[in-house]
Formats: structure tokens, sequence, C-alpha cells
């Protein structure tokens, strides 16, 4: 488990409790964390699920897959150096606390 | 205009039959799109709306569990003040009345009635298609049991080479498994992808050790004490199995639009607006035959096309015009090969290759008189993207360009 802040692009600020093994898109969602779209439901197939890590959590996380790199590059709004698909990223012990900024627009 | 009519309930808000993707995005985007009166979403299954497309995927080969799959927890509806009615069934829809009729007898007013009542597995023709063991792909309950059966079974066999059976295949064959496909057509994914791409799919299958039956067609089932042992072929072969899984398609679920009079022509017709023949209803999702602007007949069965469908069902219910002109997409994942598409290739005569098939990473760009129509991205999602963008703006994309690695597809869409 693990407490996620979910900042949206207006700033509202959500924070979620997000299970071991769950992604960060799914605790997004299911919360209703308005943001964050998820289409394909986690494939990583419709890079509606973007989002900024907090810069102090980037490096704690494994690297994105070629895949989601190739994704990354055709996201809705700009992709920065801490740019992410949240259906990705796998939550654990280790990210409570991480901070995620969403972007204006997922599609 | 006054109060409502004498003859229309007070509560008479917006109803929702079907509480899928289709019916959560027309729920959703009403209150997006400023609606505050009631909405009520109405579904038969038991669990709040999830997502499907797992279900043949993560889900069978025990990746995921069924908690990730929802895709709204149950406060978000509180918040939203949609109300969920889970485990009901709608029966009837009086149009004269604007009510629908439950199950249990109860009626509900409408103001504004959506139908996303989606589709059933379509049954095999044949006897023994009742025998334990025989299962179809299309809710959570089904993949229940398919998963559970796999945990015991040792041989599988997919009846029909699409999509669902492919994924499925795939699930089994990563358990270890030994599986069979058995395709009626001379070829896979017959109804909806290119020779080119089903050959691809094909190898890919045979190289990871499933045996592959084209030109099967399947005449009966074989059982013992009630379950399948076995499923037998037009060409007298017979194939031993323990699990059956059926994956000949889907029938658009119109029941209640056709009780009702709305008209259909395989699935609920609707225009782009996702308008039916009558104002007060909208369809969306996979219950619909979309009439076009430019006058095709389309059935799609893909989450995007729910989703944008449902966009422009609420828009609709509220007066206003959203045409859902998208490029369609779709996407698929088996073993370690992850399929995008955008377009529809159906009609093309011309096709550039970008990449390599040998090493499971290409894109399939298919043209019809010179003009970009569709497509297929195997592990090259970058492609795919930049694929929708050159669709949805009509880019003038020549094939040598896309069959050049060099040219960059995004100039194109800037
Ligand atoms: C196993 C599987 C894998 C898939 N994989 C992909 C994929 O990879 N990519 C992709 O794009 N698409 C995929 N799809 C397709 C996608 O999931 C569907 O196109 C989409 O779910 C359609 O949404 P819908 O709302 O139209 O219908 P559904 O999601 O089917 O919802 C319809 C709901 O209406 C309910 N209902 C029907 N009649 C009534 C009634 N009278 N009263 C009350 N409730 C009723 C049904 O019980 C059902 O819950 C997959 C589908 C399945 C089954
Ligand atoms: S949810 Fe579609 S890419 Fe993440």
């Amino acid at each position: 488990m693990a407490k996620v802040t979910f900042i949206e692009h207006d700033g509202l600020e959500q924070v979620v409790d997000i299970p071991t093994g769950w992604t960060l898109m799914q605790g997004a969602v299911q919360s209703g964390v308005a943001g964050i779209e998820g289409e394909c439901g986690g494939s990583c197939a419709c890079a509606t699920c973007h989002c900024y890590v907090d810069e102090a959590h980037v490096d704690a996380l494994p690297p994105p897959s070629e895949t989601e790199e190739e994704m990354l590059d055709c996201t809705a709004s700009e992709r920065r150096s801490n740019s992410r698909l949240s259906c990705q990223i796998r939550v654990s012990d280790a990210l409570d606390g991480i901070v995620i900024r969403l972007p204006e627009a997922q599609s | 205009m006054g109060g409502p009519a004498q003859s229309e309930p007070a509560d008479a808000g917006m109803v929702i039959v079907g509480a899928g993707q289709g019916g959560l995005q027309v729920a959703e985007s009403l209150r997006a799109e400023g609606y505050d009166g009631p909405i009520t979403l109405i579904g038969e299954e038991a669990s709040a709306p999830y997502h499907r497309p797992p279900l043949s995927k993560a889900i069978l080969a025990g990746m995921m569990e069924e908690a990730q799959l929802a895709i709204r927890g149950a406060e978000v509806f509180e918040r939203q003040r949609i109300a969920l009615l889970t485990g009901t069934r709608v029966v009837a829809i009086d149009r004269p009345a604007r009510q629908v009729r439950l199950e249990d007898g109860r009626r509900l007013g409408y103001r504004g009635l959506a139908l996303a009542t989606g589709a059933r597995v379509r049954r095999l023709p044949i006897t023994g298609d009742g025998l334990d063991g025989v299962l179809g792909l299309r809710s959570l309950d089904d993949a229940r049991r398919i998963r559970a059966a796999l945990d015991r079974a040792a041989r599988v066999v997919v009846i029909g080479g699409g999509y669902i059976g492919l994924e499925v295949a795939a699930a089994a064959r990563k358990r270890g498994l030994e599986v069979t496909i058995l395709e009626a057509a001379d070829r896979l994914l017959a109804r909806s992808a290119t020779p080119f791409l089903a050959g691809f799919y094909a190898d890919l299958h045979r190289g990871q050790g499933v045996t592959v039956a084209l030109g099967a067609k399947v005449v009966g089932l074989d059982g013992q004490g009630g379950r399948v042992t076995a499923v037998r072929t037009a060409d007298g072969r017979t194939h031993p199995a323990d699990l059956v899984v059926v994956g000949v398609g889907i029938v658009p679920d119109t029941a209640l639009a056709e009780g009702c009079g709305l008209a259909c022509d395989g699935g609920v017709l609707v225009d782009d607006c996702a308008r039916t023949d009558d104002p007060a209803i909208v369809a969306v999702g996979d219950c619909t035959a979309r009439r076009t602007s430019s006058g095709a007949l389309l059935r799609l069965e893909s989450v995007q096309n729910a989703v944008e469908q449902g966009k422009s069902a609420a828009a609709a219910l509220l007066g206003r015009e959203r045409p859902f002109t998208a490029a369609p997409w779709f996407w698929s994942d088996q073993y370690d090969v992850k399929l995008q598409i955008v377009g529809l290739s159906a009609d093309h005569d011309r096709m550039a290759l970008r990449g390599s098939p040998e090493e499971r990473r290409f894109s399939a760009f298919y043209f019809r008189e010179g003009a970009l129509v569709a497509i297929d991205s195997v592990n090259r999602p970058a492609d795919h993207m930049a694929g929708r963008k050159l669709l949805d703006r009509k880019a003038a994309l020549t094939p040598e360009q896309a069959a050049d690695e060099g040219f960059p597809l995004a100039s194109l869409t800037r």
C-alpha cells in the first residue's frame, strides 16, 4: 500500500491509497482522479494515462520499457524528462508519499 | 414549457441500459457536459463497470486480480450522483410512455434513454455446445470459469481464430498447455484483418507450439458424463480436449431495441452522433451498427468505439452534435507481441511495409487509390500513434515514404 498524491493540472489535489501490485493508473481511475483517462485499461496502447513523476521519485522507478518509451513520444501534452505512463508503474511500499502531476490533456 | 407533463413521472431523468464501458461513458459524459438531473445506470451483471480487454489477457494469464478490473470505485458513482443498479435486467422499453420495465416489474421513466447493451457470444449451431467444459468469453463470470478450467486442463481447443480466440490460445500456451486453434476459414482473423497480418499471427502461434488448423470446420463435440472430451472437424479428424473455448464472434444485443420497434440492421442503427430513429433514444458500443455520414454501415467492436460513441450519445441526449468521425483503433496483446490497428483496411489496393516481420517489429501501411486507409503496427507503438494523426488529418503519405524507415512520419502531422 502506498499513499499517492495526484495533482491535476488545475491544482486540484487528491491523495489515494493504492494497494501494492496495482498500477498508479488503476488507483487513480478507480478513485476518479479526473486527469487520467486510461482508455486501454493499462495495455500501454493509448497513452491517455500520461503523468509527471515528482523529481524526487523518478530515479526510484524502474525505467520505461521500449514500448512505453515509444508511447511517451506521442503523448497529447508535452513530454518531459519525468514523463511516464501511469499504467506501467506498479505500486510498492517504496512509492509511499510519491507525488504525481497530471498534464493538461490526455487526448 | 412548465413542469413535466402529467403522464411523465416526476423523476424522469437519463436512463442508461447496460453498465459496461459504453454505458458508463454516457453517464460520465452527461455530467461532464453539465447535465445536473438524475442519471440511472442499469446493468444485469453483478459487477460495477469493468475493463473487458484484460479478461482474455492478464486475467487468464493470472497476472491481474479481479479488483483491478473495475473502471471506477463505488465512491466515484456517489460523487457524480450516478445511481448504479447492478444485477438488474431491463426487459422492455415502452416508448409512448417513456418508461423502461425492469425484470422485477418496476418501471422507470426517462427523459432520455441510452442503449449500451453490448453483445452476446455467438453459440455453435452443433450438438454438444452445452457440454461442460465448452465455454465462451464475454464477461468476468466467463473469464472466471475459463481460468478455473485452465487450472485443471491439459489440452485446450480454441474454436475460432479471431482476436479473442487467439488471445485465449496465447494465455493457455503460456501456461504450458497443449493448444489447438480450429479455424473454419482459410486464414486467421478472416473477419477483421488482412491476409498478411493473418499469416503473421499463424506463424507466431505455430512458433510458440500451438497447432493452428485452417479450413477446419467443426461439426461436432464429443463428451463423456456430460463433459467435453473432443472436437470433431469435417475432415474426419478428432481433436481431444478437456477445455473448449468457442470464439466465433458475437451477436449484438438488440433485443430491447427490436422489442420497441427501433430500426436495427445487425445492430441498433445509429448515426455518427449515436442517435437512433427515436430522438429520445441513443445507442452506443457493441450493440450498434453505425450509418456513417458517407453512407457506409460500420460495425465496430472496440473500447474506442464504446467510449467515443458514449461521448457522442451524451451530447446528443442534451441536444448537441458531437459526431464520432475519428479513425477506428484497436489493440491486441498476444505473447510479447503488441498489435495496434488504426483505420479500416478492408478495401485497400496496396500495402507498404516498414520494419521487419522476422524481428516482430513492423507496421503494414494500407492504401486505397493512393490514400492511406489503415495501419497495422506490431511492436511499433510510435508508428501507430503517428498513424492515428495521419489518418485523422488525411495527411498525404505515400507508400514510398511509409516504407522508408528514414522518413519521419511525425513530420506530416505537425
Ligand atoms: C475478452 C474480451 C477482450 C477484448 N479485448 C479488446 C481489446 O483488446 N481492445 C479493444 O478495443 N476491445 C476489446 N474488447 C472489446 C471491448 O471490450 C468491447 O467493444 C466493449 O466492452 C464494448 O462496450 P459496450 O459498453 O458496448 O458493451 P459491454 O461492455 O459488453 O456492456 C454491455 C453491458 O450491458 C449489459 N446488458 C445487456 N442487456 C441488458 C439489459 N437488458 N438490462 C441490463 N443490462 C444489460 C450486459 O450484461 C453488459 O454488462 C474485448 C472484449 C472482450 C469480451
Ligand atoms: S492506460 Fe492506456 S497506455 Fe496507460
